[in-house]
């Protein structure tokens, strides 16, 4: 056996002819630009202090914690806190300038994320710290990729996500956060982008929110000011 | 049985069940009092409605255009893009992929295209170990039984069912507490996506700009069937694509408010390729089946193409009175509620499922809630309008001839009046037995007594009988 032939020509076919009708369109006019749509989405503030707030009411509402630093060095504090408290005997996490800083002089051991990892001990691991492309205030999201975040797999599996970030990460919107991607990448975009919204979590049963479903049931979100 | 005598057989026994029928509305006023914060978080809801119609509309007009397009740029990454007309060909693809690549363990995540394709089934068939991960849809897979609803797959489920599920199948412990039950399915999941050579998902939108596939999920179990198993196949129907990436700044905040009431769902992801050579991870084949199977019969009807711009929230579901009574497995569709109604005759057949337009009380609910403003009750009428104009149903035909030559006929509609208090006697002593011609109507509604006198004779006695100017 081989795989079918991939139907394509006769699927374009019946499009076509399909659209020889033409059906009425919802307005007389082109669809909205980009950026004149944002007067409609949820709206995020003009500047650094109310998109921060604004962040900041989101991630609480989302049961996510959001943790200011003023330095890197707080922020290490904080982690060796959790860490002994916790008794972590690993942290998951991938090669980056801010995780790095992070765990510079930690105690803790490192399980990095490379090319070829075994994926059955990072499942293992308690915590994955990964860097990320920005934090939007609108949503209360962290945008991960694979390029800025370790991969695919680091910021889903482990029961505990931390993300640290640094000021000028801070996007108003989605839209603003596309902008930011396209920037730093151009055309090349990463293979994977996803924007998280709190932990991991489910309403299947009777609607009762339940969070740590299948990814991670904790999401720390640390911003170094 | 025919699935219009199903569909009728199975709402009786639905609408008999009361504490199941009370249990989905106390659901569903949760869910409405949410989503109505969740859209009002927005400066415009309206506005965004409009806007959202309208990228649908340039999406779905030029189709051809947009899908030859993601399949350039998604090509350009690697991926691997087959178009598939019906469910025969995308089943077979996906089949010969598993014998190639010598896959064992299937993971899923939510696709509703899957369902449509009778995916599953024929996995199941090969051999091959097939878990559903999505926590709604894994308790389904467990208990054999179709979603009930296509983005709250067991919503009318106790907890107390699903413990005892879950102690059936997999030797838990019952418990009713939710958290619990949630963990139970957690742990079982863990191992299966570790040990899954292939992953299946759906997809919400494809971004034809940059060749990539958005998944809206809130468990993560989408992220993990992607990321963790060699393979990665999605399943699309083709009607999925939004020209830009930015269009989805306005799509999946509305899609999130509209299906499940959050601001944003947990996770939305965009795949653009397998692991790319840069990158750490990922799977190292990325597949997307683009699903034909008679959305083009759909597009060929410019009077509801628009119900191609559907983004699978499941509003229209929610608000619906006809779903909230009759329960979702009684559609016997993929696709339940309004939507469903509007698009199954065009999937599968007219004639075989046009009694699903009857399933509407018309009050426009679902076309007032719908986030792309598809005019879904008007579709419902058109649908029954097709269906009679290309089989004419004898009986119903004499019966309009005749009420429309007695309309038509002021003497012979007084007379008719005059005659219906009569009629109403007659029927009296066989009324709801089976010599009653009206039984199927009145059997589960009052048949109104005739007023004494009629509406004219009334106006007359008043001596208001002048033209109103």
């Amino acid at each position: 056996m081989a795989f079918p032939k991939s139907d394509s020509a006769a699927i374009l076919a019946r499009i076509r002819e399909a659209l020889r009708l033409s059906a009425p369109a919802p307005s007389v006019e082109a669809p909205p630009d980009v950026q004149s749509r944002r007067r409609w989405l949820p709206k995020a503030g003009p500047d650094y202090s109310e998109q921060i707030a604004l962040f900041s009411s989101q991630t609480e509402v989302l049961k996510a914690g959001f943790l200011r630093f003023p330095s890197l060095d707080a922020a290490r504090q904080q982690l060796a806190a959790w860490a002994r408290e916790e008794k972590w005997d690993r942290i998951a996490t991938h090669s980056h300038p801010l995780t790095d800083g992070l765990l510079d002089g930690s105690e803790v051991p490192r399980f990095q994320v490379a090319p070829g990892y075994d994926k059955q001990e990072l499942e293992k691991c308690p915590v994955g710290l990964t860097a990320c492309e920005a934090l939007v205030a609108q949503t209360g999201s962290v945008l991960v990729s694979a390029a800025s975040s370790g991969g695919r797999t680091l910021s889903i599996l482990p029961p505990h996500h931390i993300v640290i970030a640094t000021r000028d990460q801070l996007v108003p919107d989605l839209t603003a956060a596309f902008a930011r991607v396209r920037a730093a990448y151009g055309a090349q975009l990463p293979g994977f982008l996803s924007f998280i919204t709190g932990p991991s979590r489910t309403g299947d049963i009777e609607r009762i929110l339940v969070l740590g479903a299948h990814g991670p049931k904790r999401l720390s979100i640390f911003l170094i000011e | 049985m025919s699935a219009s005598s199903l569909f009728q057989h199975d709402a009786k026994n639905a609408t008999a069940n009361l504490p199941r029928r009370s249990f989905i509305r106390t659901a569903l006023a949760g869910y409405m009092g949410k989503r109505k914060a969740a859209q009002d978080y927005f400066q415009d809801w309206q506005g965004a409605r409009q806007a959202a119609s309208e990228i649908k509309y340039e999406g779905v007009n030029h189709l051809d255009r947009y899908l030859e397009e993601f399949t350039r740029n998604a090509e350009a990454r690697g991926t691997k893009i087959f178009w598939a007309s019906n469910s025969e060909q995308a089943r077979a693809y996906i089949l010969e992929l598993c014998r190639q690549k010598g896959v064992q363990s299937i993971v899923k995540s939510k696709t509703m295209t899957s369902e449509e394709i009778h995916l599953n089934e024929a996995l199941e068939k090969e051999g091959y170990h097939v878990v559903e991960s999505d926590l709604g849809e894994f308790i389904m897979q467990l208990r054999h039984e179709t979603p009930y609803h296509f983005v709250l797959p067991c919503m009318h489920l106790r907890r107390d069912e699903i413990s005892a599920t879950f102690e059936k199948t997999l030797k838990s412990a019952p418990t009713r507490d939710p958290e619990e039950l949630t963990a139970i399915a957690r742990r079982f999941m863990r191992q299966e996506f570790c040990r899954a050579d292939l992953g299946i998902s759906g997809a919400n939108f494809l971004v034809a700009e940059t060749g990539m596939i958005s998944i809206t999920e809130n468990e993560g179990n989408a992220r993990l069937t992607t990321a963790l198993p060699k393979i990665h196949v999605a399943l699309v129907g083709i009607e999925k694509v939004l020209p830009k990436l930015e269009d989805l700044a306005l799509f999946l905040p509305m899609l999130s408010a509209t299906g499940t009431a959050q601001t944003l769902t947990g996770y939305n992801s965009l795949y653009g390729g397998p692991r790319q050579p840069v990158e750490i991870d990922g799977p190292e084949e990325f597949h997307v089946i683009l699903l034909d199977n008679h959305r083009t019969r759909l597009l060929a009807d410019p009077e509801q193409r628009d119900a191609l711009h559907c983004i699978r929230c499941g509003a229209c579901l929610n608000v619906c009175p006809i779903f909230k009574n009759v329960g979702g497995h009684t559609y016997g569709t993929t696709y339940q509620g309004p939507i469903g109604s509007v698009i199954t005759p065009h999937l599968r057949g007219l004639q075989d499922w046009k009694h699903l337009s009857g399933a509407s009380s018309l009050c426009g609910a679902c076309t007032e809630t719908c986030p792309v403003k598809i005019d879904l009750h008007h579709h419902l009428l058109q649908n029954r309008r097709n269906a009679v104009a290309a089989r004419p149903v004898w009986w119903e035909k004499l019966l309009f001839q005749g009420f429309s030559f007695v309309m038509r006929r002021p003497a012979l509609y007084r007379l008719a009046g005059k005659l219906a208090p009569l009629g109403f006697a007659l029927r009296k002593p066989i009324g709801n037995t089976p010599l009653d011609p009206l039984r199927p109507w009145t059997a589960t509604r009052e048949f109104p007594a005739p007023p004494p006198r009629t509406f004219q004779e009334i106006w007359k006695d008043r001596g208001q009988n002048k033209p109103i100017v």
